[in-house]
């Protein structure tokens, strides 16, 4: 797994790339925390080239988006989504949660 | 049939997901189902490594696959702690996003994506889990 992160200005761009499975959730989480310490709750992950995502990483997904929601002081958009990481979104239930634009430029013109 | 020995820990899951995604296509699945394995199959070894283990580097995971004219049979076999997965409480799914406990979605994955998933615990033997995931004109 790779993560880059982005510094815009009314929000931050986290590209995911590879497996996001046990092994490599709590290198995400960690990532995630960062901007969220730093006091910046609109983030927008692009997960156009993640190739498998575990229930791991869907609750790191969860758990951020809980911190951002808090004090509807942000959230975290999802962008170009692959079919099989949106299958295992909705069999988690965790469709309704997040708000999910085509591309990149969708999503920070969003915030 | 294939069958490897991996040492239990996180970083086996992906050469473990090369394993069985080789033999599920050999198998002849296709790729919602190939997903569906590689999706059960590193849900299951988690599950092996964090609970029946309760940690990293404690034990081995064996992993057979059986190839049939139905489709794909993957045996994973641990010699760790044994659980009731009828005492395994469903995930909750309907709650509002603050209410949502980490937990519980593997099992429930496992079960949702494979057409058939059988435990069997053994005090000699060990703890064998065996999925079926069969083609679709098989289904």
């Amino acid at each position: 797994m790779e993560i880059t992160t982005n510094n815009y200005k009314h929000c931050d761009l986290v590209k995911v790339t590879g497996r996001v499975d046990s092994a490599t959730a709590p290198q995400l989480a960690e990532a995630l925390n960062k901007i969220t310490e730093n006091g910046r709750y609109k983030i927008v992950l692009d997960l156009g080239g993640v190739d498998y995502i575990s229930s791991s990483g869907l609750w790191v997904l969860i758990n951020t988006q809980k911190t951002c929601k808090r004090y509807n002081r942000g959230e975290v958009v999802l962008a170009s989504v692959p079919d099989r990481i949106r299958s295992a979104l909705d069999l988690a239930g965790f469709i309704p949660f997040f708000k999910i634009l085509k591309d990149t430029t969708a999503a920070v013109g969003y915030f | 049939m294939f069958k490897e020995t991996f040492p239990g820990r996180y970083e086996s899951l992906a050469k473990i997901a090369k394993f069985v995604t080789q033999a599920a296509v050999q198998a002849g699945l296709n790729e919602t189902a190939i997903f569906a394995v590689q999706m059960s199959v590193d849900e299951a070894c988690s599950n092996i490594i964090e609970h029946a283990y309760g940690g990293e580097n404690i034990g081995d995971i064996d992993c057979t696959c059986k190839i049939d004219s139905q489709g794909l049979t993957v045996i994973l076999h641990d010699w760790g702690a044994p659980f009731d997965p009828e005492k395994v409480p469903e995930p909750d799914l309907t709650s509002p996003l603050e209410k949502r406990k980490e937990g519980g979605l593997g099992l429930f994955f496992i079960r949702k994506l494979m057409d058939e998933v059988h435990f069997e615990f053994s005090a000699e033997k060990g703890n064998t889990l065996t999925m079926v995931k069969r083609k679709e004109d098989a289904r």
